[in-house]
């Protein structure tokens, strides 16, 4: 798995549990509720670990290799938790073209990880993604809400810093 | 009634560069000016020219401020709303007039003049979040007018008249799907609409959701009307928080207003629609992978037949369309058949939604009448190329596309033109090269897109792709031979014969029109192991020009792999068996003297 992050045991207080078992009844009598259901457990728990698929499983009486299969295959959600601060860089074309693919090896150079991992301090994850849609801007990145654009590889150590 | 309206862009590109920071700060500047009731602040959508961004217009002026920033707000709350005085420099330029003190229209400018806006109209016009603004537009009068004064099949009969073609790369005509959709006998039928968006830089649709939704809203429930069904759905990319924002927020006061729901306009007829949120999966834009989707599966396509038609969601039939079709859909029950025929060419009627980015002046968003050339579009709506660089290609139908070279600049575009060259319409991404970008990287990054977006359902498009992109990758590296290309031609052919759905069946047309247009660069890297680019990594040399070299040492201590030799105070040379290319050596040089080429 490209989005590995090792040794993270789970763990979910009280509230967590309660938001899912709220979110699962939301949806449960829905047509199509198990995207919906994954999406809205990923917000709370950040990422979808095998006990929260579990749960959903139960809860919505489908088969937990199924849930797992939907899981695997959108690449919206993950099995291991991301960064304190997601980075994504945006390679699609217009970005791709204008140099982003360079910025994205800068990023992977001064944080010492590989696209789709996460520092050992758990801090940076780094994620490259196809388009936000802000070509006027290319090439872009964002980190967590905040939005980068008409960025150089240069620019990268004084971004990064501002989230030390 | 206030005296002045300050317009400003909400969309996803002047968001990313910080007009909420500038309408707040614009709100609390008014404040402290007690304008607040004099000087109105909307939030409006996409004005189209995101390269400028944020974009600001003040009417009734009809000032156009571009790149504004919060510390610009200040002077023009206290110059221009408060005392009258237009502050220039932050002016679009081609707004300003040499010969007069008044301020252009934007409709004097290069990049709108030549525009024709149907399906955007009301992008950069109205408050998106306020159906007042949009019913101020005409908006629900062609729902309105369908309900009480046409049949379905008259509907039907209209779209099929006005020649409207699937916006979403396809082309199939719209009326014609309907009608296969209402013919069909079910006790429910639905009306989807595919707003997952995959094709890389490519954004009308997104545009036409946060600009305005309401749009797809009143389209969707006629098509509803004309094929008989009472549910809709729309699939939205989860990377559009925005669009997904203003669409439930349409949705919720379409319902209050008894647009949506039970008994629309007293007529007996009843629709609804709901949002289903997409997880990242390119394949979801195919059509049966998107209703496998909504339905809370792994979103891989199916062989068809049974078309949607027949047995779409739900294993019901099913209409689907993407936003930008449905948002013509209006304006030809409105204007008529005949007036949406009037525009473009015999066989694609009406005007098309271009993202044109890449290396051009004006990125952003256009809409012409088809059959515009793509020199109008590149050279005089967009402006040409910056930099003075000369224009190679442009690349349309994202990875299922291919690239126009600059010989057939010329060629209007219409769908049967762009297939007839060797790519397609897609959903109208317009992407600009100039002599800097290597077609064989291109070809070599939209195949590791597909691989990366392969389902892997069937055999051809999950193994051929990963094949060809190893192909490729052998050709950037320089270690291909001129069999290999064949192998690699043979190849495309086979995936795209093989293939299951449209996604496995256009991959390798990225590769084929690189090379029916530019063989001639892929020999250079087969043959003479040179990229006449300069972008390959693999085949370019790190050379330490003996001139400029003090022999300081620092880039032989720098290079990773020992590849730099030399003695204190002597030029050092490089061993390019050992080189990797890093540019590690580059960076690190003080005196200018190491390149890549």
């Amino acid at each position: 798995m490209a989005n590995k992050k090792p040794g993270v045991a789970f763990h979910d207080t009280p509230e967590q549990a309660a938001q899912l078992q709220a979110i699962i009844e939301a949806h449960k009598n829905e047509k199509g509720a198990l995207m919906p259901v994954l999406q809205k457990a990923q917000d709370v728990y950040g990422y979808l670990p095998i006990e929260v698929q579990t749960t959903i499983a139960e809860g919505l009486e489908i088969p937990l290799e199924e849930v797992y299969g939907v899981v695997t295959f959108y690449a919206q959600f993950s099995l291991y938790p991301k960064g304190q601060y997601k980075i994504s860089v945006c390679l699609g074309t217009a970005c791709y073209v204008k140099g982003s693919g360079d910025i994205y090896d800068r990023l992977q150079q001064v944080l010492g990880i590989s696209g789709g991992e996460c520092t050992p301090d758990g801090k940076f994850s780094l994620e490259a993604c196809r388009c936000i849609g802000a070509c006027g801007l290319a090439p872009v990145m964002t980190i967590n809400e905040d939005v980068y654009g008409k960025i150089t590889p240069d620019d990268v150590k004084d971004i990064l810093a501002k989230y030390a | 009634m206030y005296r002045s309206h300050v317009l400003v862009c909400g969309g996803t590109g002047c968001t990313s560069s910080g007009s909420q920071q500038i309408i707040d700060t614009l709100e609390s500047e008014l404040k402290k000016n007690g304008l607040e009731n004099e000087v109105k602040v909307v939030k409006t959508g996409c004005f189209g020219l995101c390269a400028l961004g944020p974009i600001m217009i003040v009417y009734p002026e009809g000032c156009f401020y571009s790149e504004v920033k919060v510390g610009d707000i200040p002077e023009i709350v206290s110059e221009h709303l408060l005392k009258g005085r237009i502050v220039k420099r932050l002016l679009y330029s081609e707004t300003v007039s040499s010969e007069s003190t008044d301020v252009k229209s934007l409709n004097e400018t290069q990049f709108y003049a030549k525009q024709h806006r149907v399906a955007l109209r009301n992008c950069g016009v109205i408050n998106p979040e306020n159906i007042e603004e949009y019913i101020g537009m005409d908006g629900y009068q062609a729902l309105g007018k369908v309900l009480t004064e046409m049949t379905p099949e008259q509907v039907i009969q209209c779209i099929k008249d006005s020649g409207l073609r699937g916006r979403g790369g396809g082309g199939f005509p719209t009326g014609v799907k309907w009608s296969f959709a209402a013919a069909n006998q079910a006790d429910q039928k639905y009306v989807a609409c595919n707003a997952d968006e995959g094709d890389p830089g490519a954004f009308m649709d997104r545009s036409i959701l946060e600009g305005d939704p309401h749009v797809l809203i009143e389209a969707m429930a006629i098509a509803g009307y004309a094929i008989g069904a009472s549910e809709g759905y729309v699939y939205v990319r989860a990377e559009y928080p925005i669009a997904v924002r203003r669409l439930q927020i349409a949705i919720d006061q379409a319902r209050e207003y008894g647009l949506l729901g039970k008994d629309i306009f007293g007529t007996g007829f009843n629709f609804d629609l709901f949002i289903r949120l997409g997880a990242g999966a390119f394949v979801c834009g195919e059509e049966t992978a998107l209703m496998t989707s909504i339905e809370g599966h792994r979103g891989e396509p199916r062989p068809r037949p049974p078309f949607p038609a027949v047995k779409g969601l739900f294993g019901k039939p099913t209409v689907l369309n993407n936003v930008e079709t449905y948002a013509n859909v209006p304006q030809i029950i409105l204007k008529g058949a005949d007036w949406f025929a009037s525009m473009g060419t015999e066989k694609s009627k009406g005007t098309k939604v271009f993202a044109v980015g890449g290396k051009i002046k004006n990125t952003g968003l256009v809409e012409v009448p088809m059959g515009t050339t793509l020199r109008e579009i590149i050279e005089e709506i967009g402006g040409g190329i910056p930099g003075g660089k000369k224009f190679k290609a442009a690349q349309t139908g994202g990875p299922s596309g291919g690239c126009i070279p600059a010989h057939l600049i010329d060629t209007p575009i219409d769908y049967d033109n762009l297939i007839a060259i060797g790519s397609m319409m897609g959903s109208g991404g317009l992407i600009v090269m100039d002599e800097d970008t290597c077609m064989v990287d291109i070809a070599k990054f939209f195949l590791e897109f597909t691989v990366d977006e392969s389902c892997g359902k069937c055999t051809p498009c999950r193994v051929g792709t990963k094949r060809l992109y190893e192909m490729l990758d052998k050709i950037t590296r320089g270690t291909a031979t001129l069999e290999d290309l064949d192998k690699m031609e043979e190849l495309c052919y086979y995936i795209k014969q093989n293939s299951l759905c449209g996604l496995g069946q256009t991959a390798p047309n990225p590769v084929l029109s690189t090379l029916r247009y530019f063989r001639d660069e892929y020999l250079a890297h087969i043959v003479d192991k040179r990229c006449p680019a300069g972008v390959c990594k693999h085949l370019m040399q790190v050379t330490i020009l003996a001139d400029k070299c003090k022999g300081c040492t620092l880039c032989a201590r720098t290079c990773p792999v020992g590849a730099i030799e030399g003695s204190v105070k002597v030029p050092h040379v490089v061993n390019q068996d050992k080189c990797i290319k890093c540019g590690a050596c580059i960076e690190k040089c003080k005196f200018g003297a190491i390149i890549k080429k």
